[in-house]
């Protein structure tokens, strides 16, 4: 099948699935939102898990997954570093100007 | 487009659903199909027709719905479920037009709980237990193949309410004729153990195989799709062994009255409850 990663089906046990992390387009135009993970043995599985997973209730229109082991993520150590410096400046802050009330999701 | 602007644009179509997560917007598949009857239809074998594929559904439903804290994984017992719960809504659609049409103004329930196995029109293969999830696998990839295009035909059908039910289904049966394609290549192509099992699996589906293609003309369409998936998984056709009887004609195997003394136990036992 095209798309799909044997690493995971080759390990045999199901027990072994890798996981997975689903993203959700809720609507055109929208980002996809990280909604929860899941186990599956190769991409195709992943998606299809998806769709009965968490998109059964309309919920969606594009669904994305990826290997969790995939993602880069900063650590609890690196929280200080990383956002503190953040806290503390509101002229970074789009603030000051008024927005048109026919603009949505913002 | 209606409106120039950008960001009206992007959320054309959902003006009032601000959330996305709760499941808003879901449409009546019947909204605005006219629920009268044309001129020319026969109404007796419009209720017919509903009944049967409404009994497949039903049937199928119930043998997916066993799975339930017995499939392999949680990710596929939700799957199963949720097949189950879309052939579970067709078959009330389709319940409820045979009541409308077939003069006894029966409601969906009537149909599903208070008939007796003889009544019950579905095919042989529907009622067959579950076995292992090869057979569960293969039985479903027939089944759906079969079905998806009996509704493609039948959207084109005179009665507007059983197109618009058909049209509806054929999203749904597509992704079970994909789900099952899926695991059979895996299964066929995956392991000495899961290749016996499917095997095995094929030889069951044999016999009531040839029943399928009785009262319409999607034997080809069928053969040919099963074919593919097959030859994918490397394994054989199922061989075409006739069963005397028909499922259609209200012949069914012993394994139908237990599968319906379940399903029905309740609403027999309070007979005027609501739910």
């Amino acid at each position: 099948m095209t798309g799909t990663d044997d690493r995971g089906a080759a390990r045999g046990n199901k027990g072994d699935w890798p996981l997975y992390e689903v993203f959700v387009r809720g609507k055109r135009g929208l980002n996809h939102v990280h909604v929860g993970s899941l186990h599956a043995a190769d991409d195709r599985m992943a998606l299809t898990h998806a769709r009965d997973l968490y998109t059964r209730r309309n919920e969606g229109v594009s669904l994305w997954v990826v290997r969790s082991e995939h993602i880069a993520a900063s650590t609890r150590d690196e929280k200080d570093p990383f956002f503190e410096p953040s806290a503390d400046k509101v002229y970074r802050h789009p603030t000051f100007y008024d927005i048109p009330d026919d603009v949505p999701h913002i | 487009m209606s409106d120039d602007h950008v960001y009206m644009t992007l959320a054309e179509g959902h003006d009032d659903d601000t959330r996305w997560a709760y499941g808003t917007g879901f449409e009546d598949p019947l909204h605005g199909v006219d629920t009268g009857v044309p001129e020319g239809v026969d109404v007796r074998e419009l209720a017919h027709v509903c009944v049967a594929l409404a009994d497949d559904a039903l049937v199928s439903a119930q043998r997916l719905a066993e799975w339930t804290t017995r499939a392999p994984e949680l990710e596929e017992e939700v799957a199963l479920a949720n097949i189950g719960l879309d052939l579970l809504g067709q078959a009330r659609l389709l319940y409820s037009r045979a009541g409308q049409v077939d003069g006894t103004g029966r409601d969906e329930d009537a149909y599903a709980y208070f008939r007796d196995t003889d009544d019950f029109r579905n095919v042989r293969l529907a009622e067959l237990p579950n076995g292992d999830f090869a057979f569960s696998v293969v039985r479903l990839l027939v089944l759906s193949s079969w079905r998806l295009a009996h509704f493609e035909r039948l959207v084109d059908h005179p009665d507007p309410v059983l197109a618009a039910i058909a049209a509806k289904g054929v999203k749904e049966l597509t992704y079970h004729r994909q789900y099952a394609a899926d695991w059979s290549v895996r299964l066929g192509d995956g392991t000495e153990e899961s290749h016996r099992r499917m095997r095995k699996a094929l030889e069951q589906v044999g016999p009531y195989f040839g029943e399928l293609f009785t009262a319409y003309d999607v034997r080809d369409e069928v053969v040919d799709v099963v074919r593919q998936v097959t030859e994918a998984a490397g394994l054989p056709m199922p061989v075409y062994r006739p069963l005397p009887g028909a499922g259609r004609a209200g012949n069914h195997t012993e394994h139908l009255a237990p599968l319906l003394a379940e399903l029905q136990s309740v609403a027999r036992a309070h007979p005027e409850a609501t739910w």
